[in-house]
């Protein structure tokens, strides 16, 4: 199994934009940039959140976790955006909306293999401190730490 | 004996949340010594299904009617009123 990429250069600090869509193609082009998700990739996400929205209202502020197929990644992946003004998601299997301020980005290179690495990532969305923290630190590098501490023992342990 | 409950858990690309859900159903069976037959689909292909289920729990939204119960699943994600979803789910295993 190929080891999770992440990086200060996938994460989005203070990002403007105006709609979901332009987060979402934002943080794909870093992504396919990199090489880690194939050129379609951005399209499929885009189409996929339009079908299924990803919008998590948490205790805390709110997440969304655009993903797709993993026949359009090249290497496992994770972008997290950080939003200076929070967009409009639909919430994930409702017709409301909610405002989200943290995107977490998957790009999933097998199918039904990741549960280890998603309970984790679930866990940070129950971590209303954690979230706000994310929301608030301004230093690339410690974010990048957090993320990974988090989602370390995932990436280690496995069993 | 009873026949083995089938229960059907679906996310839109049937990749990441489904995941999480599986595992949280199949944990609530073990613990509750109820022996299932849990699929893990895409929700596109719940229409497969439509005779031999008896449950979909799913985190994408579901326009059509099925005639089986449909519980959303995104408590499992959030944490957010995990146990009434568990006792829904748990409700319509034993019934």
């Amino acid at each position: 199994m190929s080891s999770l990429q992440f990086d200060e250069s996938l994460i989005l600090k203070d990002m403007e934009v105006s709609s979901k869509e332009e987060a979402i193609s934002l943080m794909a082009d870093r992504l396919a940039e990199k090489g880690f998700v194939k050129s379609s990739y951005k399209q499929a996400v885009l189409e996929r959140e339009e079908e299924f929205s990803t919008g998590l209202p948490t205790h805390g502020c709110s997440v969304a976790i655009p993903h797709t197929d993993s026949k359009h990644v090249n290497q496992k992946a994770i972008s997290l955006a950080i939003l200076k003004h929070p967009v409009i998601f639909g919430v994930m299997g409702e017709c409301t909306t909610t405002p989200v301020k943290l995107i977490f980005m998957l790009a999933m290179d097998e199918e039904h293999s990741q549960l280890t690495l998603l309970q984790r990532l679930m866990q940070i969305f129950q971590n209303a401190e954690m979230l706000h923290y994310f929301c608030k630190e301004t230093d690339k590098s410690k974010i990048k730490e957090k993320v990974l501490t988090q989602l370390e023992f995932s990436l280690k342990g496995g069993e | 004996m009873n026949k083995k409950k089938q229960v059907l858990v679906a996310c839109g690309a049937g990749i990441a949340t489904s995941t999480v859900v599986n595992n949280a159903i199949e944990e609530m069976a073990k613990e509750n010594n109820i022996s299932l037959d849990i699929k893990q689909i895409k929700i596109a292909e719940v229409g497969s299904y439509v005779d031999t289920a008896d449950l979909l729990v799913t985190t994408a939204m579901t326009q059509k009617e099925y005639p089986f119960t449909v519980i959303n699943a995104r408590a499992f994600l959030t944490g957010i009123g995990v146990d009434d979803t568990k006792k829904q789910i748990l409700n319509e295993l034993v019934k």
